[in-house]
């Protein structure tokens, strides 16, 4: 019919289209012996390899801090990251795409929820290892996946539904502290509470349901927001929520029983990379089924439409009260991990910074699209990182960053995509 | 009984009057026109009845029950539904949704089937789907089913417009216009689904047209409004006739 649009723009196709030819046929299970092999290599000879390019340890982040703070180690630190990463990941993809592609057409036609559990058992078993080097990138990880669910959520409401939300810090303030709360009165002998109620627990069994409380009371703390704003449509959510924003902080700086403006500290140790990785991956499932659904579907009538969606049987106040306590439940998760993996949370935490954080995420990412929020977190959150070594001018590049895809993208690096599982795990190269 | 009876309609924009005493008796499977110079409130009307207003004054029943003061999801769930005179689509939505999102009031897979996908919301879905998909093959469309509406030419996005109106399964389907700015060719085949909608479906159907010929064409009764008062009402052949009518279109001649 039509020729194939999208893609690579332009008629200099040349070296691009070959490159992209070459490795359309390896399916992600392929990436993933790829990147599998990587992180194996990096505990083999991770550190004889640093040592002989002359570099004082492992690169932590790519190498881009150690070539940040030290440029005469740049061409070490390329080095590294071509000879641990680029190399292995890429020719394994491509050498091993036929084999990867027979067991990715096996794994296909199991049921879909096991096919699924397969891919994200290995994709955590790579993190896993890549963690396992040091404990800042085990950090930093963590806290990046934490970006991904907490900027997932607040994507629903300014992407999805088309309002724009700033209490998405509030939320997970209250989320952190009532998680926090549960956590260490029931369960850790502690200065504030005193001896634990429960002791013994472990806390795998206890720690879902702290982060469930958590989120629980960040939605229906989110009733105080939707009743009110929800009545019309407009500017009044993003005052309002601005407003439950500040109070929620000042709130807590002046609540005693949970340590004010000192914070909340000791914290049980249960926020390991696997649990953080598992309610990421179950946040992201869930929102995604959500807003898939001919019922998620509502929001973006309502924010195409709201008139035309009221009168095609869609109840719209319903609709957005809704998609926003479930956003403000997936916030308060966010922040109950959040307060377990830094194990020490202060109301100063969850203020205006944060939500400018989060918000950057959103609209650098992509609104409307769970692949977005995904792109958007991580590459702040990394990029806040490895420029670390700058440091002011860490603060001009990120904001510059943001112009940038604010000018050539305006709606974001990748808006308006549906996140298809289906397409992710299906084996490639069958034209 | 009629299915949708409205009587001593009133309703004010402020200080002004914008509809006066108005009435109605649709009947179940009736086609009906609504005509009127620019500005005489039709639209008005339909806002009215769809609950996108509130009338000042006045009663509506539909089967006998009172609608007034309903919200307009609740109107459409109980089967009046419409399109507007200016298409109000869902911009980032394909063809498809846009009729899938109609039978929202008839979901039964309820939040949780939403969150974690049970296999009843599969099923569900996969019905809407189909449904939707037959409309679509009514409206002559199904071709179109996986385009953005923003990329479809006019008339397609009109007819995407009636098939969503259609999906929700209406008694009662109001037409705001359905054909302003189409061309010729366009008209004819849309007045042929109008026709297989009323015809087939038994839907009724109420309309607001400023192209005469096809009211006449199409309509059993028809009301001619005029600064929000009906003048006339009856058979298309009534209306030709009548010489209020005419007067509101053409105007009066002046003889001294």
């Amino acid at each position: 019919m039509e020729e194939k649009t999208g893609g690579s723009p332009g008629p200099k196709t040349g070296l691009k289209e070959t490159i992209r030819l070459f490795f359309s046929r390896a399916p992600l299970l392929g990436w993933f012996f790829g990147a599998l092999l990587a992180v194996a290599l990096e505990q083999w000879v991770g550190y004889d390899l640093s040592d002989l390019l002359g570099l004082p340890k492992i690169p932590v982040l790519f190498g881009c801090v150690l070539a940040l703070k030290k440029p005469a180690m740049l061409p070490g630190a390329l080095g590294y990251v071509l000879a641990i990463y680029i190399l292995p990941v890429t020719i394994v993809a491509r050498l091993t795409a036929p084999w990867a592609n027979r067991i990715a057409a096996r794994l296909f036609d199991l049921p879909r929820w096991v096919c699924v559990m397969v891919y994200l058992l290995f994709f955590y078993a790579i993190l896993h290892i890549w963690a396992d080097i040091s404990a800042y990138r085990e950090l930093t990880l963590k806290l990046t996946l934490i970006a991904v669910l907490l900027t997932l959520s607040l994507n629903i409401i300014n992407g999805y539904m088309g309002e724009f939300s700033c209490s998405h810090p509030g939320f997970m303030a209250i989320g952190a502290y009532v998680a926090s709360t549960v956590s260490v009165y029931f369960f850790v002998d502690d200065k504030l509470f005193g001896t634990a109620v429960f002791s013994g627990v472990p806390g795998w069994l206890v720690f879902p349901v702290a982060l469930f409380v958590g989120g629980v009371a960040a939605s229906i703390s989110a009733l105080v927001v939707a009743i009110p704003s929800f009545k019309t449509r407009g500017d009044y959510l993003a005052i309002i929520s601005l407003a439950f924003m500040f109070i929620v902080k000042s709130a807590i700086e002046n609540l005693e029983v949970v340590g004010g403006s000192r914070g909340l500290g000791n914290q049980p140790d249960w926020a390991n990379l696997f649990t953080v990785f598992a309610w990421t991956a179950a946040g992201i499932w869930v929102i995604n089924n959500f807003v898939t659904s001919t019922m998620g579907k509502a929001l973006n009538a309502v924010r195409d439409d709201e008139i035309a969606a009221s009168a095609m049987t869609v109840n719209t106040r319903r609709v957005k009260i809704i998609a926003f306590l479930f956003s403000a439940f997936w916030a308060g998760v966010a922040g109950g991990l959040f307060a377990h993996v830094i194990r020490y949370v202060n109301p100063g935490t969850f203020g205006i910074q944060k939500l400018a954080e989060v918000l950057a995420m959103v609209y650098f990412g992509g609104l409307n699209s769970v692949y977005g929020s995904i792109v958007g977190a991580l590459s702040l959150s990394v990029l806040g990182e490895v420029l670390r070594p700058l440091e002011l001018f860490k603060w001009i590049i990120i904001p510059l960053a943001l112009i940038l895809v604010m000018i050539y993208r305006p709606r974001g690096l990748v808006a308006f995509k549906e996140f298809k599982v289906e397409n992710l795990v299906r084996p490639r190269g069958k034209r | 009984m009629a299915l949708l009876e409205i009587e001593n309609m009133t309703h004010y924009f402020g200080g002004l009057r914008a509809v006066h005493n108005y009435g109605l008796a649709l009947d179940p499977g009736q086609i009906r026109g609504l005509i009127g110079p620019n500005g005489a409130g039709k639209t008005t009307i339909f806002n009215l009845i769809t609950g996108i207003y509130q009338p000042s004054e006045g009663s509506l029943l539909m089967d006998g029950k009172s609608i007034s003061g309903l919200q307009p999801h609740e109107i459409a769930s109980r089967g009046m539904c419409r399109t507007f005179q200016n298409l109000r689509l869902w911009r980032h939505m394909t063809v498809l949704e846009h009729v899938m999102m109609a039978r929202h009031s008839k979901i039964g897979y309820g939040l949780v089937g939403a969150f974690f996908g049970s296999s009843r919301r599969h099923r569900e879905e996969a019905a809407i789907e189909r449904k939707a998909r037959d409309i679509l093959e009514v409206a002559e469309i199904d071709h179109l089913a996986d385009k953005m509406v923003a990329d479809l030419p006019y008339g397609a996005q009109r007819r995407v417009e009636m098939a969503r109106a259609l999906s929700a399964e209406p008694k009662i389907l109001f037409l705001d216009e359905p054909t302003a700015g189409m061309n010729p060719e366009e008209l004819i085949r849309m007045m042929e689904i109008i026709r297989l909608v009323h015809k087939d479906l038994g839907i009724a159907i109420f309309l607001i047209e400023h192209r005469l010929k096809m009211v006449m064409e199409l309509c059993e009764m028809i009301q001619t409004l005029v600064f929000g008062e009906v003048i006339a009402e009856g058979t298309p052949d009534e209306i030709q006739n009548n010489p209020m009518v005419i007067d509101a279109y053409l105007g009066k001649e002046i003889i001294d």
